[in-house]
């Protein structure tokens, strides 16, 4: 084999496995921190697609790692808000299970 | 990066496995304490990933952040609301599998086929600034992203107090026994669920 470097298509195969591997989980979770950690699975896929494609396509501007920083910022908060609903649900409801938050059943 | 090629795809293959595997552990496994360690594992497998990719600052942030601070954050979670409970039976559960698993599997094919069929408009590998990342990073928040930088601080400010206002539990203003007023909010009220179903 004779390559240069690794080709940028081995990184955004395995940011679109795991992309899906945190689909599966957000779709079939019934615990709802492991729902959570699903979209904690997907933000890191896109962060993975958004550091390659600034290494390999602008790799003298790098404005994908910025964009990679404020997407760490934005799941940092996006994580802290998600746990406290939880904590806030499980106080109410005393479960964890996904199929009993059906309060916006009509 | 100087490191030879042979060394990087070796670096690679092994990084891509832990975090595939590690993420298939994530969401197939029954405890969910595993889970929450491997996702750690899988955070710090992709800091590895950027570190391939040159760009040492991005990786330091991925593990203070991820690793550090919402990694932990689950774990005290799950401490919180961790209690064994037989979850109810749902009547068609395998139908839902199936459905799922074939959106998944439908949506990876097509992602797999984008990325490779696709022509990317590759950039000269001399033009790269390779370690001096840390330093462009610097000028862009502070010149052309300052904006968002600073919406940034705002959006962190609202979702602390977000989480501290959704997360907080109500107190009592008087003593249940002796009926006094108390000022320290340490008394609180009993945990009576709200939203119990009706029947």
């Amino acid at each position: 084999m004779n390559l240069e470097s690794i080709p940028l298509q081995a990184f955004l195969i395995v940011s679109s496995v795991l992309f899906c591997i945190g689909i599966w989980g957000l779709l079939n979770s019934r615990n709802a921190v492991r729902v959570l950690m699903s979209i904690e699975l997907m933000l890191n896929a896109v962060n993975i697609n958004l550091m390659a494609f600034s290494s390999y396509v602008d790799n003298n501007l790098i404005q994908g790692q910025v964009f990679t920083i404020f997407v760490i910022t934005v799941a940092a908060a996006e994580a802290a808000v998600g746990l406290a609903i939880l904590l806030s649900l499980y106080r109410n409801r005393v479960t964890v299970d996904m199929e009993s938050f059906n309060l916006l059943k009509w | 990066m100087s490191i030879a090629v042979t060394t990087q795809i070796i670096c690679f293959s092994v990084l891509s496995l832990v975090v595939i595997i590690g993420a298939l552990g994530v969401i197939l496994l029954e405890n969910i304490v595993y889970s929450a360690f491997l996702l750690g594992g899988v955070f710090m497998s992709v800091a590895g990933l950027y570190l391939l990719l040159n760009a040492s600052f991005v990786a330091a942030a991925q593990v203070l952040v991820y690793v550090g601070a919402v990694n932990v954050l689950i774990i005290f979670a799950i401490m919180l609301v961790n209690k064994k409970e037989d979850l109810k039976a749902i009547e068609n559960i395998k139908s839902r599998r199936i459905i799922s698993t074939s959106i998944c599997l439908t949506l990876l094919s097509l992602l797999i086929r984008v990325d490779l069929s696709n022509i990317w408009g590759l950039a000269e590998p001399n033009a790269s600034i390779g370690e001096e990342s840390t330093v462009r990073i610097g000028e862009h928040l502070f010149s052309d992203y300052l904006l968002p930088f600073e919406v940034a601080s705002v959006l962190l400010l609202m979702a602390m107090i977000g989480a501290i206002v959704l997360a907080r539990r109500d107190v009592m203003n008087e003593d249940i026994s002796t009926g006094l007023p108390v000022d320290q909010e340490l008394i609180e009220k009993p945990n009576e669920p709200l939203l119990i179903k009706k029947n």
